[in-house]
């Protein structure tokens, strides 16, 4: 399946959680928040999050800002 | 000094924001640093508490290795407040809010900003109403960046604003308080703190911030921009110090005309 990541579109397998993004896109342990569709899917529900085809999905970190 | 003039002084309270009383009175953003080092040798010199983020897509093309700004700006050892910076609608600022507490494990304390365009930067205050409120709604404490219209200011503390933070000037101008007048009434109505947030260059226009009586500064700019940001950082700590110090002390008046200061009596010629 297809899903869009920040914007770009990326392959996952057919199951794949939020948790498998995550590891995929090498960022496991790091302070980040996931939207799906716009809404907020709490660090908690990652393992068990399961994206769909289609889904938008945004990874954001903290970054420097005024 | 008289028991009258002392009780005409301004009341040195401290500056609370979300119930933490704060001993420094400079915010300051992590934006435009040369790198994280420079970041953080800057902010300890400045002596902030208090310290803006913004929230944007991790690079998909980055290196996983690389530091990350809350690893060197540590959430245990400063208070993080989250912008809207890059927002133009009241929806965007509302999306980023909630993923600024996501990845702050719930902290809610915000600094709400809708840009209304982008020569200017210029507050859209229209779209801010409408996101503070909704925000409110949602449980966030929302610092809320705005024009320096007093009336607009009010508004927003009776909406539930915990904090009041008009632009001296655009962001990044470094133009200083352009509107000293207004400034100080919305200082003189609030009863929630005012801070400026954006304008300040230098030392001096800082000063002049805190000699109005407001209770704080935010800037980003005027330090990461100094040729020496870590210099700057801390003669703004003295300028937000000495400003602060200036207004409890209560200026004398201003006179059109001179006063001699040594006496007249017992000159000899």
């Amino acid at each position: 399946m297809q899903v869009q990541v920040n914007g770009d579109a990326m392959e996952l397998p057919a199951g794949a959680t939020i948790a498998t993004l995550i590891d995929k896109m090498a960022l496991g342990g790091k302070r980040l928040a996931v939207e799906v569709n716009e809404d907020i899917v709490p660090r908690s529900r990652h393992p068990e999050f399961t994206l769909n085809d289609g889904d938008r999905v945004e990874v954001v970190h903290a970054i420097g800002g005024g | 000094m008289t028991e009258t003039s002392k009780l005409q002084l301004p009341e040195d309270r401290s500056l609370e924001i979300a119930g933490r009383v704060y001993q420094s009175r400079l915010l300051v953003g992590t934006g435009k640093y040369r790198d994280l080092m420079e970041t953080g040798h800057a902010i300890e010199a400045s002596g902030a508490e208090i310290v803006t983020v913004a929230v944007r897509r991790t690079n998909l093309g980055q290196n996983p290795d690389e530091p990350n700004l809350l690893d060197v700006i540590s959430p245990e050892r400063y208070t993080i407040l989250p912008n809207t910076a890059g927002c133009y609608t009241a929806k965007d600022a509302v999306r980023t809010c909630k993923l600024a507490r996501e990845l702050l494990n719930g902290h809610d304390l915000v600094k709400l900003e809708v840009l209304g365009e982008e020569k200017t930067l210029y507050p859209n205050m229209t779209e801010t109403l409408v996101a503070a409120e909704e925000l409110i709604r949602d449980g966030f404490k929302v610092m809320v960046y705005c024009s320096d219209d007093p009336l607009l200011a009010k508004r927003l503390e009776e909406m539930g604003c915990i904090a009041i933070m008009p632009l001296g000037a655009p962001i990044g101008s470094g133009l200083g308080i352009q509107n000293r007048y207004n400034i100080r009434l919305i200082v003189e109505n609030a009863s929630v703190p005012v801070l400026v947030d954006a304008g300040v260059g230098t030392a001096s226009d800082a000063t002049i911030a805190m000699e109005l009586g407001c209770d704080g500064v935010l800037m980003n700019t005027a330090i990461a921009q100094a040729k020496d940001p870590i210099k700057m950082a801390n003669a703004m700590r003295l300028a937000i110090e000495a400003g602060r110090e200036a207004y409890l002390a209560g200026r004398m008046p201003k006179k059109l005309y001179a006063s001699a200061s040594s006496p007249i009596d017992g000159t000899f010629f």
